[in-house]
């Protein structure tokens, strides 16, 4: 396959095509619209299944029941969209089947705006739906590496049997750039042995998220933290830079992760011992690399586009070892590597302390107050 | 001499259901609803290419009862979900079991889209007027007047608005195939609501779209009557303001004998 200048939207929506997505359910929403329009087009010419729901609430429950089928299934949607999907995502982890879902973050709260944005961290590596679960969640940094996790996600639903999440921004969303696409893949021909298609010539099948025993719902839950901690074991994804010598370390994942990357290797050129590392899965979470980091660093940077969500994944990580600043752009905003470079540049030359909220010294530097 | 006749079996479990005891209350209609669904399946030869989708309210272990594939829904979505699993198995049977609260109020959404699609499944609707499940507050089908425990003064439809007339409703999409209304209260009418059950699987079978049984069942418990008197408050009070008549039957399915 060449490399071709592709839009980050229509590369992951050929991607999921070329994984072997079998059903498409979405609802249009700014800054992914793009993937459902391709899907309109690619899905029914290749005889597989595309349709436009209602809203976000059917489009996602659409998914629940065709992935029930041992289907090969995914949505794609944005911030408020995605909140829509919180009900049947948390069905959907409570019943185990395999769901990919795209979720192109955009400003918020509330309706916010179509800019790009990390606000919803939170919601989709610490929260989501109802209940105990978690789910996978893959940061891309560029329109290749979205491809790439788009085909990822896709194979750890399937291996975990759990929701996997691509977390991008309006950024990669609607961004060009040279990437390659993989070869199409074959659709698998057999279901799964869980899959529900017909009781033909065996017992019924029945999936549900119902444990009305908490007896046995506290052993279901139990079972997903076990599937969880394999998870955390086998599929930390991240990028490291320049970290072998560096005394200062900068976290950033996604856009502000690939924006801090150009900002750090100006920072080198001028000399300062500085290093990234970028979290690839932000769930599972790189806790033990930046554990191991800490031990040897004077401190770290953590930029993303909120108010520091990430930031306290960080810190736990870092446990005290060592200083951690926050730099942020919030509400739609990108930060410019400029800015970056210039917290850089500050990390590297004022003594630093271990607070209790690095994000009362950003507020009074980034200086934006309203009132 | 009197020639002795072999013995014949005249009722018995149907092959679709379960020995599973179910969790009814002593004089629902739930049960009979079961049934009916099940002789259905059984003489369609469809329990095997069936998959059902079981929604939330008294119903929801509906899958323990039914002996064909079944998933279990998200409060009123069970439409969506039945969508999702028809568009990737069009040759299978796909039906969704839902009451009052689960279909007419919190799966308006749901169920008007998917008769607006025509989506090729089959809906067996239970109006009994109440929400059974969290002990008997309004429903969307509740009666002027009629007392629930979030109305505890009668369903002022100043305040409450009024009730939702499903299969009145849903037959003006032009998705839909077959839309009636039947009652469970007596045992003439449970004979044409099996009738017309056959007819929504028939529908499905051929490809003629979206087609919907809406049952009027009782609920005994809490309506805070006796089975008996449930059953007359059905022919009462309900078949009046929700009269039993077929809404829409496409002409493929006209003279369809079953």
């Amino acid at each position: 396959m060449a490399r071709e200048l592709l839009e980050g939207n229509l590369a992951m929506a050929e991607a999921a095509v070329r994984a072997g997505v079998e059903a498409y359910f979405g609802y249009p929403i700014t800054p992914q619209t793009e993937i459902l329009e391709w899907m309109s087009r690619r899905m029914p010419e290749l005889g597989r299944v595309f349709l436009q729901a209602e809203s976000e609430v059917a489009a996602i429950n659409m998914v629940y029941g065709a992935a029930c089928t041992g289907a090969r299934v995914m949505s794609s949607s944005s911030s408020p969209g995605v909140s829509l999907m919180m009900e049947g995502l948390s069905y959907i982890a409570g019943t185990e089947v395999p769901v990919v879902l795209i979720d192109v973050v955009r400003g918020g709260p509330g309706l916010g705006n179509i800019a790009p944005s990390q606000g919803d961290y939170n919601q989709i590596v610490h929260g989501g739906g109802h209940g105990d679960y978690h789910s996978i969640v893959l940061a891309p940094a560029s329109v290749q590496e979205a491809i790439d996790l788009t085909v990822l996600s896709f194979d750890l639903a399937e291996k975990y049997r759990t929701i996997a999440i691509v977390m991008a921004d309006g950024n990669i969303g609607q961004m060009m750039e040279p990437a390659e696409l993989p070869p199409m893949r074959p659709i698998p021909t057999t279901r799964p042995d869980w899959a529900v298609t017909g009781a033909e010539g065996r017992d019924h099948r029945v999936l549900s998220s119902i444990y009305i025993k908490p007896e046995e719902e506290e052993v279901y839950n139990l079972h997903l933290l076990q599937t969880w901690n394999r998870i955390k074991a086998e599929e930390v994804r991240y990028r490291e830079y320049y970290l072998d010598d560096a005394e200062f370390v900068v976290v950033g994942f996604g856009t502000t992760g690939r924006i801090a990357l150009s900002a750090v290797r100006t920072a080198r050129a001028e000399g300062i011992p500085v290093g990234l590392i970028r979290p690839v899965t932000v769930s599972p979470f790189p806790y033990d690399q930046i554990t191991e980091l800490a031990k040897n660093v004077q401190g770290f940077l953590v930029v993303e586009m909120n108010s520091g969500q990430m930031l306290e994944d960080v810190r736990l990580a870092v446990a005290g070892q060592a200083p951690v600043e926050f730099y942020g752009r919030m509400g739609g905003v990108v930060p410019f590597p400029d800015e970056i470079l210039d917290e850089i540049r500050r990390v590297s030359k004022e003594p630093l302390t271990i607070t209790t909220d690095p994000r009362l010294s950003w507020i009074k530097r980034l200086n934006l107050a309203r009132n | 001499m009197v020639a002795s006749t072999p013995s014949q079996v005249v009722y018995q479990r149907p092959r679709s259901l379960t020995t599973t005891p179910n969790s009814y209350c002593p004089g629902c209609t739930h049960g009979v609803a079961h049934r009916l669904i099940a002789e259905v399946l059984d003489e369609m030869g469809l329990r095997e290419q069936t998959i059902g989708v079981a929604p939330v309210g008294c119903s929801v272990f509906a899958y323990n009862y039914f002996d064909c594939d079944f998933v279990e829904a998200a409060h009123g979505r069970a439409p969506a979900m039945a969508t999702g699993i028809k568009r990737v198995l069009p040759n299978r049977i796909v039906f969704t079991y839902q009451g009052d609260g689960d279909m007419a109020s919190i799966g308006m959404g749901e169920i008007m889209h998917v008769a607006a699609r025509g989506e090729n499944i089959t809906v067996i609707f239970i109006n009994n007027a109440i929400y059974g499940m969290t002990g008997g507050q309004m429903a969307p089908t509740t009666l002027p007047g009629q007392k629930t425990t979030s109305s505890p003064n009668g369903r002022d439809v100043e305040q409450m608005g009024f009730p939702v007339h499903m299969a009145e409703v849903l037959s003006t999409m032009e998705g839909s195939g077959y839309i009636v209304r039947r009652s469970l209260h007596d045992p003439k009418n449970i004979r044409q609501a099996k009738k017309a059950i056959r007819l929504a699987f028939e529908t499905q079978k051929r490809g003629l779209g979206f087609s919907m049984v809406e049952l009027l069942s009782t609920c005994p418990t809490n309506w805070g009557m006796t089975p008996i008197d449930a059953m007359t408050w059905v022919e009462q009070h309900m078949v009046p303001v929700y009269p039993l008549n077929d809404f829409k039957v496409l002409p493929a399915l006209q003279g369809l004998k079953v």
